[in-house]
């Protein structure tokens, strides 16, 4: 009996790691999403009833958001399953470029020197959501702090190591600032948090800044790194003098303080999500929809805002997924866009939303 | 699973015949299958190798030599991984000086010094450890670990600053809880039970009649240890030890939450750093391109580094299994 068990074992086994191999050997192969998609007679329009799966990836950043929206939107199209794993952009934008997903969540444009995966064939850019990256900061005693760009460049590079260094006491007359030792606090994975406030930095700063605008940059020594933003938030509130880039809602989930930053119009503005709307809707928007929210124009603008979006094809391999795709994309820049504020990210400014909105009917089979 | 029932019943009518001659369907049957499942492994094993190099070619072909360049920027289009290995061997080397002189005690503790029945609820404990999630170990290095070190360490920094070799090692000014020490350090926790287990194992191995003999003339026990036990043993222990340090080589999310993250060389080991399994796992994400395949190419480094390590342990322990055999 025990040896005939244990061949039985031996045998399932062996069966089980051919099922295993095989199904790797499948999934890599596959060309086309592995979802099939029923489209109700009579739909076209996206309040129509649709039924099937999406499935998407990408940015770790709106995640919380496609989370959400795919909660809500269930309730309002009960057909349609849509998955949202967040693998970061690049991934995302992987993922899209070899048909795993029908659309990818990013922080930033495909990058020219990757346009060529995608074989020719249109990407179009949905803008879905704002968000600022606060400068979050721990200094006892200290409750109100004002920052310029050059001289966050400066903090970050590793120049300004010191609290009471003069170029940030003449910023803020009538504040007490400790002479402790300024530690930065990054991110220690690749991500577009990084990539968008270096990109803040290489915009509104360019003599202080050169350590590029990648999503991974090469911070000076006396930075200190964590994962994700909680990772950078968990620093920054243990480590007294640090400063950190996190974005508004773990920054405010985490209890910290935050710096107001002065902006294109030469004012202090403290991190909101209207006031990260205001510089969305200050900036330049390029007819594909691609845009840098980062440094808008307006009184009332926070400068280090970013964006994400949602990349589709413009002709899709599989004519079912059009309805689904037009539905919740519709649902994300269209009714979608009220549970943003509290989850701590910002509406699309009016002019973007109609935009990508009048967008919606170029995606076809 | 029919299979496997019908070369059952088929064994006893068989069972007469020499094994040289023609054997039953079933039998063959099986041989094939277990062929196949052993081949399996190496095939699956050589498809990783061959996938992971081609992904990973153009960062062959752009950068050429310079991929053990230090100069590891990817904003800069630099890819060369040399911080990556160098953090790669610290962080191995650093956890098994930590655990090997605690696994071998353990294991002479519970083959040479503990009643048999007291040992099984150590070996139990000293097991529990393997069990516990990397990921566990990482967010406890990184939440509770790390920000008690930092304290100790700034205090043995400021104390060892100047003075020679340990100035060198554990002084310098950037000192931070989350570093290649503290990746060491769990590291060195991660791999204390296969080390234990393995060199438990060997130990246990030492003829009876050997120690006896030691006793006989006179030995102490620890005489006995170090005349008898220790030199049976060392081959297998070195293996052991070498087994430790291929799984510390690879071990990926532990490390990534308590390394630091900063490609850098420097001989301080409380300053952050990076090894080559944690900067594939923090990076990936974002990446595209060049960087991507770089990171591809660092995945095919540590692979060709743990199978030479793991290959010259393997060695290493059957060597000294013959040896043991043949005294």
């Amino acid at each position: 009996m025990r040896i005939r068990g244990g061949k039985q074992v031996a045998a399932g086994s062996a069966v089980a790691i051919v099922a295993v191999a095989l199904a790797a050997c499948s999934s890599s192969t596959t060309t086309t999403p592995a979802s099939g998609g029923t489209t109700a007679p009579g739909t076209g329009s996206t309040g129509a009833a649709v039924s099937g799966t999406l499935n998407g990836a990408g940015s770790s950043f709106q995640n919380t958001f496609q989370q959400s929206a795919i909660q809500a939107f269930h309730s309002v199209q009960s057909g349609v399953t849509v998955n949202y794993n967040s693998v970061g952009s690049g991934t995302g934008r992987t993922d899209l470029a070899s048909g795993v997903v029908q659309f990818a969540g990013s922080d930033s444009p495909i990058p020219a020197k990757d346009v060529a995966s995608f074989k020719g064939k249109t990407v179009l850019y949905f803008p879905v959501l704002i968000g600022p990256i606060t400068l979050s900061y721990n200094l006892t005693g200290v409750s109100s702090l004002k920052l310029t760009a050059p001289v966050i460049a400066q903090i970050f590079s590793g120049k300004i190591t010191k609290w009471n260094d003069s170029a940030i006491t003449s910023l803020n007359p009538g504040v007490n600032l400790p002479s402790t030792a300024i530690t930065p606090a990054v991110r220690s994975d690749s991500s577009g948090t990084t990539q968008n406030f270096a990109l803040f930095l290489q915009t509104a700063a360019p003599s202080d800044w050169s350590l590029g605008d990648q999503s991974t940059v090469k911070w000076p020594s006396n930075a200190r790194a964590g994962a994700q933003n909680t990772g950078v938030a968990q620093i920054v509130k243990s480590t007294p003098g640090a400063i950190g880039y996190v974005d508004y809602a773990d920054a405010k989930a985490s209890g910290l303080t935050f710096a107001s930053v002065q902006n294109k119009a030469g004012n202090y503005v403290a991190p909101s999500t209207d006031a990260a709307s205001a510089s969305a809707a200050g900036v330049t928007v390029k007819p594909d929809l691609t845009f840098h929210a980062v440094w808008g124009a307006g009184a009332q603008s926070y400068p280090i805002t970013y964006q994400s979006w949602v990349l589709v094809y413009e002709i899709q391999p599989n004519a079912s997924d059009v309805s689904l795709l037009k539905a919740y994309i519709g649902y994300l820049i269209g009714d979608g866009q009220s549970l943003l504020g509290q989850l701590g990210y910002a509406q699309l400014p009016a002019n973007i939303d109609s935009m990508a909105k009048a967008q919606l009917d170029k995606i076809t089979s | 699973m029919s299979v496997a029932t019908r070369a059952d019943s088929a064994i006893p009518a068989e069972s007469a015949h020499p094994l040289a001659q023609r054997r039953p369907l079933g039998d063959r049957a099986f041989a094939i299958l277990a062929l196949a499942a052993g081949l399996l492994v190496l095939v699956i094993l050589v498809l990783i190798a061959i996938s992971t190099s081609q992904q990973a070619s153009s960062w062959f072909s752009t950068v050429g030599t310079g991929i053990f360049a230090y100069n590891w920027d990817p904003g800069q289009n630099q890819f060369g991984v040399l911080a990556f290995i160098y953090g790669t061997g610290i962080t191995a080397v650093i956890a098994v000086v930590l655990a090997v002189p605690v696994s071998i005690g353990i294991a002479l503790l519970l083959n040479e010094v503990v009643p048999r029945r007291m040992a099984a609820p150590i070996v139990y404990v000293v097991d529990l450890l393997a069990v516990v999630p990397s990921v566990v170990w990482g967010l406890w290095g990184i939440i509770v670990l790390a920000p008690w070190l930092n304290h100790i360490y700034g205090s043995i920094a400021s104390g060892v600053n100047g003075i020679w070799v340990l100035g060198f090692l554990f002084g310098g000014e950037n000192i931070s809880g989350a570093s290649f020490f503290t990746a060491g350090l769990i590291l060195a926790f991660m791999i204390t039970p296969i080390v234990t287990s393995l060199s438990r194992e060997v130990v246990a191995t030492t003829p009876s009649i050997d120690k006896q003999g030691a006793y006989a003339l006179g030995a102490t026990r620890w005489e006995m240890i170090r005349g008898v036990v220790w030199p049976h043993s060392q081959g297998g222990i070195v293996g052991a030890v070498l087994l430790g340090l291929g799984r510390a080589m690879g071990e990926t999310i532990a490390v990534a939450l308590v390394i630091g993250s900063s490609a850098t060389i420097t001989s301080h080991l409380f300053a952050p750093g990076y090894n080559l399994p944690a900067g594939i796992a923090n990076q990936f994400g974002e990446s595209s391109g060049v960087f991507r395949a770089a990171l591809m190419g660092m995945g095919v480094l540590l692979f060709a580094l743990t199978i030479i390590i793991n290959v010259i342990a393997r060695g290493v322990v059957q060597r000294s299994a013959r040896r043991a055999r043949g005294a």
